[in-house]
């Protein structure tokens, strides 16, 4: 029988780099129980009743919104969402000073989005609150790393010893570092393959191998997770066209049949289909998407469910 | 149905720990067949009852008794599952632990159903009514039944009684019931430690 007084290491989940292994194990093995729960004629849960969650988010998202949202709401939390466009930020406040009048309000928990990296570490030195990094600039996503690394559990038992290749913009990209950070603790092979120009200098630092050649990078591969193009992250032209980018870079049927074996793709959302992947690449039998965004739910009810239990 | 209550005696002892045997290997086989045949007279062939053990410990005894039912009294298709209560406790965030759950498994619908819910152990009740809360997510039963291998008497701290009871015991409050199972434990025996 697991030791039933396990907890995980952190307050926060600010990134990936904070964790541990065992927390890893931890987060999944919940999700696992709450992924039984959200298939319940009745999905909900009475566990945190007494919490208050303030959903904050500084830049765009419906993905993560929802599904952030919805798992505190399965979890019977209060929540407060918060969206910065209509906020006295536009008026000038700074980041704690929002921050903190939203805690005065008796929030227990802040899941936060913004685009500056390190948006997070900084507010967890100045509240009183847990936090939950739901995306900060180019640096980490870690609710997406994680359901990431779940989905490749779930579709092909284990991530130890998997060979996962990230495909497209590595350099504007947090759910790609995060990615890194996750799969790499659980022990798979990680490689990185794009345009040079999208590959910050120095990556192999971290352990990941680099790739510029796509068939090669998807011949080894067990399973490639295709990054959208952050057009909105550039701010110089990185490769010539769009369409030549999907030449070189992007999925189509003809490529993945041509393949020696059955590779699982993957996206973080949102789609830009016919850029890095087509319409067919993405329904297909080997497209695991539509399960990262059910797993979503379950893994971000296990993470605020672990990390509640730490308030006191 | 007569019962048997065993009262404990308080003698003091120079141990920190020691346990003494509330209930043999034969003891419990006996019970467990009672039990059976306790729950056969009232669902008779069982087709519109299910069986639902608690987990972590009542699983076990679910288990033995739909093994009773189908082996001993040839009863067919006994729908048996697991519940975990850990997200319907209502001890979330009091100590400073983490709770952390167990595999819930069931995999039939209880609308309209008579449930009989099994637990190893009925101590202040608290599990129970989590179980009642948690068993509402799978549909509206027509009835829920309570059986427990041991009911610890005067130590309740809600108004929840068992239908069906292995054996009534006086324990006082930091004494200790333990039901050990040859599946998780290497022997039948509950013991009482103090």
């Amino acid at each position: 029988m697991p030791n039933p007084n396990r907890q995980l290491s952190v307050k926060h989940l600010l990134g990936i780099k904070y964790l541990q292994e065992t927390d890893i194990d931890l987060i999944f093995e919940t999700a696992d129980h709450f992924k039984e729960v959200i298939n319940r004629p009745i999905k909900k849960v009475p566990s945190l009743r007494d919490i208050t969650i303030a959903n904050i988010f500084f830049e765009n998202s419906t993905r993560t919104k929802l599904s952030f949202e919805l798992a505190e709401k399965r979890l019977s939390a209060d929540v407060l969402n918060f969206s910065a466009s209509q906020s006295s930020v536009t008026k000038g406040e700074t980041l704690i000073d929002t921050v903190n009048n939203i805690l005065s309000m008796k929030v227990d928990m802040v899941v936060m989005r913004h685009p500056n990296p390190g948006a997070g570490v900084l507010l967890s030195k100045h509240i009183n609150a847990a936090i939950i990094n739901a995306g900060d600039g180019a640096h980490e996503h870690p609710t997406q790393a994680l359901l990431d690394s779940y989905s490749i559990r779930e579709r092909l038992g284990d991530v130890a010893g998997k060979k996962v290749v990230i495909v497209g913009d590595i350099l504007h990209s947090r759910v790609a570092l995060s990615n890194i950070y996750a799969l790499k603790l659980q022990g798979a092979e990680v490689k990185v393959c794009g345009p040079k120009t999208l590959i910050p200098k120095h990556i192999e630092s971290l352990g990941v191998s680099v790739e510029t050649d796509l068939r090669k990078a998807l011949n080894w591969c067990d399973v490639a997770n295709m990054l959208r193009v952050q057009n909105e992250r550039m701010d110089i032209s990185y490769f010539p066209s769009t369409r030549e980018y999907t030449q070189l870079y992007g999925v189509n049927m003809d490529l993945l049949n041509s393949l020696d074996k059955d590779i699982v793709i993957m996206h973080p959302g949102p789609i830009n289909r016919g850029v890095e992947i087509t319409s067919e690449v993405a329904d297909s039998n080997q497209s695991i998407i539509l399960n990262q965004v059910e797993n979503g739910v379950a893994i971000r009810m296990a993470v605020i469910y672990l990390l509640a239990s730490k308030i006191k | 149905m007569k019962k048997f209550p065993i009262f404990v005696s308080q003698t003091p002892t120079l141990e920190l720990m020691s346990q003494k045997v509330l209930l043999s290997e034969k003891e419990i086989h006996i019970i467990l067949h009672r039990l059976a045949c306790q729950l056969l007279e009232s669902h008779l062939d069982f087709s519109n009852t299910v069986l639902i053990g608690l987990q972590p410990r009542g699983i076990f005894l679910a288990k033995r008794l739909a093994q009773i039912l189908q082996e001993d009294y040839k009863v067919k298709d006994i729908a048996l599952g697991f519940l975990d209560i850990t997200f319907f406790r209502d001890d979330f965030r009091r100590d400073g632990k983490t709770l952390t759950a167990n595999k819930t498994q069931i995999d039939f619908l209880i609308d309209s159903k008579k449930v009989v819910l099994i637990d190893d152990v009925l101590y202040t009740g608290r599990s129970i009514r989590a179980a009642l809360t948690a068993l509402q997510s799978f549909g509206r039963p027509e009835e829920i039944e309570l059986l427990t291998l041991i009911d610890r008497r005067f130590s309740r701290h809600l108004p929840i009684q068992p239908n069906y009871r292995g054996r009534q015991v006086d324990v006082i409050d930091h004494e200790k019931v333990k039901v050990c199972w040859k599946e998780q434990d290497g022997e039948d025996t509950v013991y009482l430690i103090n």
